[in-house]
């Protein structure tokens, strides 16, 4: 692979000496293409064995692809970091404008190191880095406010990115997220929590730098194929229409919805708080992330009244999406529509990842239910299926953490039950909280398994799936090896950061046909070669900070719900994580 | 934006003539500014070197070897319609191909000639 001159260049930051430099690493996105790939690796040159993840030395890495500003849904920005949830890998991705920018500013990753003596917030574009004041923006109630104070303070507007953290991040609630673009998350396993260690409040990135091409004619005719797929053929309809939040009633109808801390998996209320029903009656605006046609980006319209003034509202705009409408719809138990928004945008302001979030919503009611804990420990909130002004409540409590048990569950539920009891409820696969599938082993295994401990590393819910519509069960080596090669394959998808709505349109041969006219050659088998290191390059990194699939928790809620395969088995778990370990 | 970038074959944004951006934050919306084809265009009036002229139909010409990169243009504009390319230092405007219409998805953008001064359709 070669490379162009303005990926190759990594932006490094010193937060302890305000200072910065850009290196040539050619070599660096020849062998790893980028995103995922570059990350890995810097990640292994900069973090140190055992670095405390809230400690100086850990990195916060951001990496971008070589298709970036030249293909239509390149649209990701990887970022990697030691994961003060788990303590382990920490990987996340974002869209929105992020990976334009830093890849227009004229950079393919961003390293930052250290920490700052003060809040600071970055401001990056092609001449640098620039370090600025931000302990105005400190402690400030609602990351909107952060955001739209940067908007009118720095320049660029429709070329620039705008990351931030809320005071879920400053606080050391291990799952906080970093917000871009206001309704784009890097969600998982906290990044937000790194930045806040760091001192560093936002980044903004901007930048419109040129990108040629080897072969120009090539180019423009590999773009308007692939641009005619992505907007005439059906492949991304379902993400412009109802959006991921598809997925709800088909979820449900199959079983597979978990419900109130999957106590069940099915949802009464499911219907109330379906993608159809958001869409019909909510749905106030459709957007997308920069250079995609696509637009699956759902915001809901939220009208609230003031109670004691009358006539007086507020209206604003609520992003959601399948996962945020399980973790904080039928994960607890929530079928009225406002109550949920309402939750899900208090869940913004504070910037928290809203899944680990609601999943540990969920399992404080359970334990409140089970009195494993008391409203001494809730600090009087009463955490009951369904009432949303509670967990509203309750999410602001995990941010300012005023009893030990709000503390303890600032660290997911994983901490927490290790604590107070409720192990077999508490729903962390590799300490990260469960997303919104139960629909049998399959799933669940990719929780435990996959790099992120996420349901995008293998996509386990569709094996699970398709083993229902045929009927095939498969044995634990042939679901191993299956959730191994998609995972494999999704190391050169976010490598090349591709959006993974687009993995139908992004098959091999155009991917290969894609790079070509950049200038880069590469066969079907050398990007699956390369996939599968990177997939061993970050399980090495894993291993070496004490990861071990020989000592997973499962979960029993898991094994006790109905799931649409029948009751998940943990003995077949097991063994389908014995086989992946010895394939990997 | 990377529709316009592509007219001539290459990715990014340096040479696009038509910029999007949200209206103070993407929940209030975005707008696209691109050049309005004014009869009487203000930019071309402050051109020293006569390099921007005004064109038939409407908007501007430019020919960009008589072109001093001095911006007046781009402050003249009102709705800042003329861009920046800051890798050439010389202005980018819209020169009505349309190759850009195609390329929006949702209908946004499109082509038209028009009989009456753009300004009457607001
Ligand atoms: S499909 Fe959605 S998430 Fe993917 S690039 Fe487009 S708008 Fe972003």
């Amino acid at each position: 692979m070669t490379v162009d001159k303005l990926l190759e260049r990594v932006l490094y930051v010193d937060l302890d000496k305000r200072r910065f430099h850009v290196e040539h690493r050619p070599e660096l996105f020849e062998e790893a293409i980028g995103g995922t790939g570059v990350a890995i690796r810097l990640l292994h040159e900069e973090c140190p064995e055992g670095a405390d993840p809230m400690g100086p030395e850990n990195p916060m890495i951001m990496a971008v692809g070589p298709m970036v500003g030249l293909y239509p849904l390149a649209s990701k920005t990887v970022a990697m970091f030691k994961s003060p949830h788990t303590g382990n890998l920490g990987e996340s991705h974002a869209g929105g404008r992020s990976a334009v920018a830093l890849r227009l500013a004229g950079y393919g990753a961003l390293v930052v190191r250290g920490v700052s003596n003060m809040p600071v917030y970055l401001v990056i574009d092609e001449a640098g880095v620039q370090f600025r004041d931000a302990s105005a923006l400190w402690g400030m109630h609602s990351s909107y406010t952060v955001g739209s104070v940067l908007r009118e303070r720095e320049a660029g507007s429709g070329l620039r990115s705008i990351m931030r953290i809320g005071r879920a991040g400053e606080r050391g609630v291990t799952y906080a997220c970093v917000i871009t673009e206001t309704f784009r998350h890097f969600g998982r396993l906290g990044l937000g929590t790194v930045w806040g260690s760091k001192g560093l409040k936002a980044l903004v990135i901007r930048g419109k730098h040129a990108l040629p091409v080897a072969d120009r004619r090539a180019y423009r005719r590999t773009y308007d194929g692939i641009f005619e797929t992505l907007t005439e053929s059906s492949l991304m309809q379902k993400y412009h229409e109802l959006g991921t939040a598809m997925n709800v009633l088909p979820l449900n109808e199959l079983g597979a919805l978990p419900t109130k801390n999957l106590q069940d998996a099915r949802f009464e209320g499911a219907e109330a708080i379906s993608g159809e029903a958001l869409a019909e009656e909510y749905l106030g605006r459709r957007v997308a992330c920069a250079h995609c046609p696509v637009a699956c980006i759902h915001l809901a319209t939220l009208r609230t009244s003031f109670p004691d003034k009358p006539y007086f509202y507020k209206t604003q705009l609520v992003g959601y999406d399948h996962e945020p409408i399980f973790a904080t719809g039928s994960m607890l138990g929530l079928d009225e529509v406002n109550g949920m928004l309402s939750l899900l945008d208090e869940i913004e302001v504070h910037g928290l990842d809203a899944m680990s979030a609601g999943v540990a919503l969920a399992w404080a009611t359970e334990m409140l239910e089970r009195e494993l804990i008391s409203l001494e420990d809730t600090d009087g909130v009463e955490f009951r299926w369904g009432n949303a002004e509670a967990y509203i409540e309750g999410a602001g409590k995990i941010v300012t953490q005023p009893t030990d048990f709000y503390k303890a569950l600032a660290r997911g539920v994983d901490h927490a039950s290790s604590i107070y009891g409720g192990r077999d409820a508490a729903l962390a696969f590799g300490g990260n909280e469960m997303p919104g599938y139960h629909t049998g082993p399959g799933c669940h295994v990719g929780y435990l398994t996959g790099a992120r401990q996420s349901h995008l590393d293998s996509a386990g819910y569709s094996v699970d799936q398709k083993v229902a519509q045929s009927g095939e069960s498969l044995t634990p080596s042939e679901l191993a090896e299956t959730l191994l090669e998609e995972e494999r394959w999704r190391q050169v998808l976010t490598s090349l950061v591709i959006c993974l709505f687009a993995r139908n349109v992004y098959e091999p041969e155009t991917v290969i046909n894609s790079l070509e006219p950049l200038g880069i050659s590469t066969t079907e088998s050398e990007l699956r070669e390369i996939g599968a290191r990177i997939l061993r390059e970050k399980n090495a990194f894993k291993e070496r900070e004490g990861f071990s699939m020989d000592s997973l928790r499962i979960p029993e809620r898991i094994t006790e719900t109905m799931s649409p395969l029948g009751q998940v088995d943990p003995a077949y778990m097991r063994e389908t994580i014995e086989a992946y370990r010895q394939k990997l | 934006m990377f529709a316009c970038a592509r007219r001539f074959a290459e990715g990014g944004l340096a040479k696009s003539c038509i910029h999007v951006q949200s209206a103070g934050g993407i929940d209030k919306g975005f707008v696209v500014i691109v050049c309005r084809a004014c009869p009487d265009p203000p930019c071309a009036r402050v051109c020293p070197t006569d390099a921007l002229l005004p064109r038939e139909g409407g908007g501007v010409k430019l020919d960009i070897e008589e072109c001093i990169g001095c911006g007046n243009c781009v402050e003249a504009c009102p709705f800042g319609a003329i861009l920046w390319d800051g890798e050439q230092n010389k202005p980018r405007v819209c020169v009505y191909c349309g190759y850009c219409a195609p390329h929006c998805p949702y209908g946004v953008l499109a082509l038209e000639e028009l009989e009456e001064a753009p300004h009457d359709r607001g």
